[in-house]
């Protein structure tokens, strides 16, 4: 077997080659410059790494980017899987347009949809002022951050959930409903069940992106300290008063939680994997 | 990220009888709910700004030098970082998809790093680098080299936020095409870039294509990244995102969202162009087997 792959090797050319480039630019690009982050962390002191992360204000933004990230996800869980349902399920008239749309929020450039949403829901304009007559507040609120991130967060879970629904066999659900169970509850025995890994997943990628999102948070989140500063947000603003060691402490442990949601995540795929088979 | 939509075939169809029609109406009535507050709401609001005050101060803002010098680097930056990263993008699925070896599955994972990174840290990590007062940075420095607070560092700062896009998109797509016909093209005594352009090339050209627009985009609207290593300087280093906040915080929104409209324009032109392409993709994914 071994002798075997290594005569396919040889069959085609350049392995040697690409795989030495790839190497070569993954580290010049990317492992090089991100292991400074963790050499300046290590190069502080003890005392002075804890005190930066865990001054009140650091751990304010700390609670506020993983918080409104948390309720940005769960809220695109019910909005991804609801339009990722009635696109493959329904049809009805501009359904490939909104198919389309969906993909705006990666296509769109985050400081635009952040001025936006600050606009949009600033006492100057309408939605702000009628929203405002309700009694509720987004310009400057920790809800305002939550709106942006439910914008960036929205494509991950539509684009992860719309393959397996489209994937559903019919042969199931009639089975089921032939059995005498209604629609309700096929749905919620049979059909969410299957859904559910990769709805999980989606939501994952879309609270990862969430937490270290920057662009479209900052324009309407007003950055009062304590209130609506995040994580980010406090990195930048230590990088501007020129303090590297702080902002590279703020940014070990952000990049800490960033790691080990991943980590989460691809035992949240392995465990889809399985239960596909 | 992108996965691309499965083709909803007329098995689907039938589906639909399943849900009532008084529910299906219901559904797709809060989905387009969600979609006229989320998603075209804020598109309207850009133009309905941006014109607000007439067509004049519109052109007024797009025209204005400082404007125009931003655009130019916003340009620059991705007409330098898209190749790049295509080139790597195509060595990199070369080399995973058509040869096996121990650490694929760390190697594949590692190329997505950069998506896990908060764009603040991706420039932060550059500054640390080669910031004037590192070692690296200062000797750079001294022979007369400027990379932060400078056209390099947004550009390399750009390389390492697009750096994914390609290769993601290649990988999975040269994997399911094999190596079963650039085999036949060797056996039958092609060299190495014959081979490549004649097979692989034409093989792997839209799904090129594809990753490539998506690098495009994101170079062209990468924010975060670019404002930690670009220093704001006005008509030296600001890019269009860079100039659409810096007008944003002095309250000149007219200009701001006139500005602001260039990018909306690119947003929807890339989304037509993967709509295009991804329609296309699956044709011939279906006509290859």
């Amino acid at each position: 077997m071994r002798l075997f792959s290594k005569k396919q090797r040889r069959i085609l050319p350049g392995f040697g080659l690409s795989m030495g480039y790839t190497v070569f630019y993954l580290s010049a690009i990317v492992l090089v410059p991100l292991s400074t982050i963790v050499v300046s962390a290590f190069g502080i002191e003890p005392e002075r790494f804890i005190a930066a992360v865990s001054s009140p204000r650091v751990l304010a933004s700390y609670r506020l980017s993983l918080s409104s990230a948390c309720f940005a996800a769960l809220f695109d869980a019910g909005a991804g899987f609801l339009t990722a349902w009635t696109l493959t399920r329904y049809r009805f008239p501009g359904r490939r347009m909104l198919d389309a749309f969906v993909d705006l929020p990666f296509a769109l450039p985050t400081a635009v949809a952040g001025i936006c949403f600050a606009m949009l829901y600033s006492p100057a304009a309408l939605p702000g002022q009628v929203l405002a007559r309700f009694g509720i507040e987004l310009a400057n609120t920790p809800s305002g951050i939550v709106v942006a991130l439910i914008f960036i967060g929205f494509p991950f879970v539509v684009r992860t959930v719309q393959p397996v629904i489209a994937e559903l066999e019919t042969e199931i659900e009639e089975a089921a409903q032939s059995l005498g169970a209604t629609r309700w509850q096929t749905f919620r025995k049979i059909l969410f069940p299957h859904l559910f890994p990769a709805l999980l997943t989606g939501v994952t990628l879309a609270f990862a992106r969430s937490i270290g999102e920057y662009g479209s948070v900052i324009f309407i989140a007003g950055n009062l300290p304590f209130r609506t500063e995040i994580a980010p947000l406090m990195i930048m603003s230590k990088l501007d008063q020129f303090d590297y060691d702080g902002a590279s402490a703020v940014a070990f442990v952000l990049l800490l939680a960033s790691f080990a949601i991943l980590l989460l995540l691809n035992g949240v795929q392995r465990w889809q994997e399985k239960a596909y088979r | 990220m992108q996965q691309r939509k499965n083709n909803t075939t007329a098995k689907s169809r039938t589906h639909a009888k399943n849900d009532p029609a008084a529910m299906q109406a219901l559904l797709v009535g809060m989905t387009l709910l969600f979609f006229a507050g989320f998603i075209f709401m804020p598109l309207w609001l850009v133009f309905l700004q941006a014109l607000g005050k007439g067509w004049q101060p519109y052109i007024d803002a797009i025209r204005e030098p400082v404007a125009l010098e931003a655009l130019r680097l916003t340009l620059l930056t991705a007409a330098i970082v898209v190749p790049v990263n295509a080139v790597f993008g195509v060595t990199a699925a070369w080399a995973i998809s058509k040869f096996s070896f121990k650490g694929k599955t760390l190697l594949v994972s590692l190329l997505d790093l950069p998506f896990a990174v908060s764009p603040v840290i991706a420039g932060l990590i550059f500054v640390l680098l080669l910031g004037s007062r590192t070692p690296l940075g200062s000797w750079l420095g001294d022979h007369g080299i400027k990379i932060i607070f400078a056209t390099p560092g947004i550009v390399i700062a750009t390389l390492f936020i697009t750096f994914p896009f390609v290769a993601r998109e290649l990988i999975p797509l040269m994997e399911a095409q094999g190596r079963v016909e650039e085999e036949a093209a060797i056996s039958l005594g092609a060299g190495g870039w014959r081979l490549f352009r004649m097979i692989t090339l034409p093989n792997i050209g839209w799904g090129l294509i594809y990753g490539m627009v998506l690098c495009t985009a994101r170079s062209i609207g990468e924010f975060g990244a670019v404002s930690v290593v670009s220093g704001h300087i006005r008509g030296m280093t600001n890019t269009i995102p860079l100039h659409v906040e810096i007008l944003y915080s002095e309250y000149n929104y007219t200009a701001s969202f006139a500005v602001a409209s260039i990018l909306v324009f690119l947003a929807l032109v890339t989304i037509g162009v993967k709509t295009a392409l991804e329609q296309r993709l699956e044709g011939s994914h279906n006509t290859r087997h």
